[in-house]
């Protein structure tokens, strides 16, 4: 189902939960609502679903405005963040709800009831009630109860909030292919960034109800919008003046302008590492953290400290030793503004600086 | 020093409890069966126990209903405002803080012959203070935050969600009543009906001062009671009490149930 929304407005109160809100979905995309907790995600993903009724704004589905309809007409299925699963039915029960009382015929809700089983997988758990399941079954049981009606949106609040880890990662993969397959336009709410970049096909940034950019996960990490977004997506760290950063001089030209450097924008290492030495400068390695993985090395560039991985592979940095700092580029940001810049001095095949 | 406490505890407990239930009994049985017999087939025993079963019918299907109703607007209702709940919330026990004597005044007060409201209603031959309308007010009064009181709670606990996920599933009102709201506060309900029943089959003072205890006309039980103490007729008020004492006791174990069956 195609979705649009324009002008989405909700307050509690005083408190502007949604603020203007614009965006719209194309049939069978799978969409991220990510943003930090009581950002408006899930007013939103309410008022969509008509548990919630917007103060100002149209809702379309279709190209029909869908605001007056109660949730019960809008053709939508919705997975509670806690399943909300009925605890006195049966895993049967709680999916054939739904056909039940839309009255379908008795041999067709069996029929849908077994199918939807076996594409969740809790085929011999048909007779268990919610309390005997695990926390990824229940998810299952309430993603499969959404489902049976047929719906044209489905709608997911913190879909994998309450499951730990190791079965997370499972059941996002499963949730990814079954969306597929089925081809139903989804929107989901999470506050877990690495689970809206892994799932969805679009990201939609919301904070402070409003929405901040939206765009496929690549496109976000890569052209940040907002200092929000450049914030909140991926590691950083803030650069109060980015001017004294070698290849960065330029800025000066823009006072008041604060930069957002990544992890990943930095390369450190001994001079032999590097191919144009002209473009690093010398810094002093500060703190190094085993992550694992790889080693997080803190490093002081003049009065900037800066944040970077290095390879578990390459030679092995000590606290306190003077090291090469190469800064590819960094997000700028001011009050009115905000721009990616390259080091000036990587890009020059004949620099004159030395 | 622990059976000490254990036999004070167990003395304390004689004395007050199960005293009276014996001395009751054996009261009953001082003029032996056929003096209990007499006590309950007498008349007016006949007419104040009916009465009695009367207004416990009323006042049981009367709160419990309005109850689950009231507790459910206040608990979901969104066009109420807080601060309105919060008020109303605290209103409901009202009877519980106020002596069912002054509950009992009010009504009079308000309904009865000499106020305006109360002769408008008499000229149109509706009795209340007085008559069978105003002893049914006044136990619905003193009842009234029992089923409350137990069902709120629940479904404050159970939460919006599921009524939410059925009402997306296409359920309205009262299909998600049904099939997802009153299997959850059912035992609850339960366990406030018997209460409520309970209460009403005790109530004296509230029924006392509306009724004006007219024997054959506005008597119920626990006023008999009161009336055949007052004659020194103590066996047949004994054999009365005793009717009420069982009906009590039966309830209690009823109630255990109901709470084991919540709680399952």
């Amino acid at each position: 189902m195609h979705v649009e929304v324009r002008g989405l407005t909700k307050k509690f109160g005083e408190f502007p939960a949604v603020n203007d809100v614009h965006f719209s979905i194309a049939k069978g995309q799978l969409i991220g609502l990510l943003g930090p907790s009581g950002g408006g995600k899930t007013s939103i993903l309410r008022m969509l679903a008509g548990l919630e009724t917007p103060d100002s704004g149209d809702i379309v589905f279709h190209g029909t405005r869908v605001n007056d309809l109660p949730p019960q007409e809008r053709e939508i299925g919705f997975v509670f963040q806690n399943y909300a699963l009925f605890k006195h039915m049966t895993v049967q029960g709680n999916i054939a709800f739904g056909l039940e009382v839309k009255k379908w015929p008795k041999n067709r809700i069996k029929e849908r009831v077994a199918e939807l089983i076996e594409l969740t997988g809790l085929s011999g758990f048909e007779k268990r009630y919610p309390h005997q399941l695990s926390g990824g079954q229940r998810q299952r049981v309430a993603f499969a109860r959404a489902l049976a009606p047929e719906p044209q949106l489905l709608l997911l609040d913190e879909p994998f909030a309450a499951i730990d880890a190791k079965i997370r990662q499972e059941l996002r993969a499963w949730l990814r292919e079954m969306i597929d397959r089925l081809g139903i336009t989804s929107i989901f709410v999470t506050h877990d960034q690495d689970e809206a970049i892994e799932v969805a096909d679009e990201i939609m940034i919301i904070n402070k109800g409003n929405l901040e950019q939206k765009g496929s996960p690549w496109d976000i990490y890569k052209n940040p919008e907002t200092p929000f977004v450049a914030g909140f997506i991926g590691e950083s760290t803030i650069v109060e003046d980015v001017s004294t950063l070698r290849g960065f001089e330029q800025a000066a030209d823009w006072p008041g302008t604060k930069a957002l450097i990544r992890p990943e924008y930095v390369e450190i290492g001994q001079a032999n590492e590097f191919r144009l030495l002209s473009a690093t400068e010398t810094g002093r390695v500060r703190h190094l953290h085993f992550r694992g993985s790889e080693w997080l090395v803190e490093v002081d560039v003049g009065a900037s400290r800066l944040v970077t991985y290095r390879s578990l592979e390459k030679e092995v940095l000590h606290p306190g030793e003077e090291i090469q700092v190469l800064v590819h580029r960094a997000y700028l940001f001011n009050d009115n503004d905000s721009w990616i810049m390259e080091n000036r001095l990587k890009e020059d095949p004949m620099p004159v600086h030395i | 020093m622990r059976r000490l406490w254990i036999g004070l505890t167990c003395v304390v407990f004689a004395l007050l409890l199960g005293a009276p239930v014996v001395r009751i009994a054996i009261g009953a049985w001082s003029e032996g069966w056929e003096g209990f017999r007499h006590g309950l087939t007498r008349p007016e025993a006949l007419h104040a126990l009916g009465m009695t079963a009367l207004i416990v019918v009323v006042v049981t299907v009367v709160n419990t209903a309005f109850g689950v109703l009231f507790s459910l607007y206040l608990v979901r209702a969104a066009w109420l405002r807080e601060r309105m709940k919060r008020l109303l919330n605290s209103i409901v026990d009202l009877p519980f803080a106020v002596s069912p004597v002054i509950g009992g005044l009010m009504i009079v007060l308000l309904l009865g012959p000499e106020t305006a409201l109360g002769a408008m209603l008499e000229r149109g031959g509706i009795q209340i203070a007085y008559a069978l309308p105003g002893m049914i007010l006044a136990t619905l009064f003193v009842t009234f935050p029992l089923v409350i009181r137990e069902v709120m709670p629940v479904l404050q606990e159970i939460g919006s969600q599921q009524e939410e996920a059925a009402s997306t599933l296409g359920a309205y009102g009262w299909t998600t009543f049904w099939r997802v709201t009153w299997p959850s506060i059912r035992w609850s309900v339960v366990y406030g009906v018997v209460l409520t029943v309970a209460r009403a089959l005790g109530e004296f003072g509230a029924v006392l001062v509306v009724s004006g205890n007219i024997m054959f006309k506005t008597q119920t039980a626990t006023t008999l009671v009161y009336q055949d103490v007052e004659n020194f007729n103590l066996a047949s008020a004994n054999a009365v009490a005793l009717v009420l004492a069982a009906g009590s006791v039966g309830l209690l174990l009823l109630m255990e149930w109901a709470k084991s069956r919540r709680e399952g």
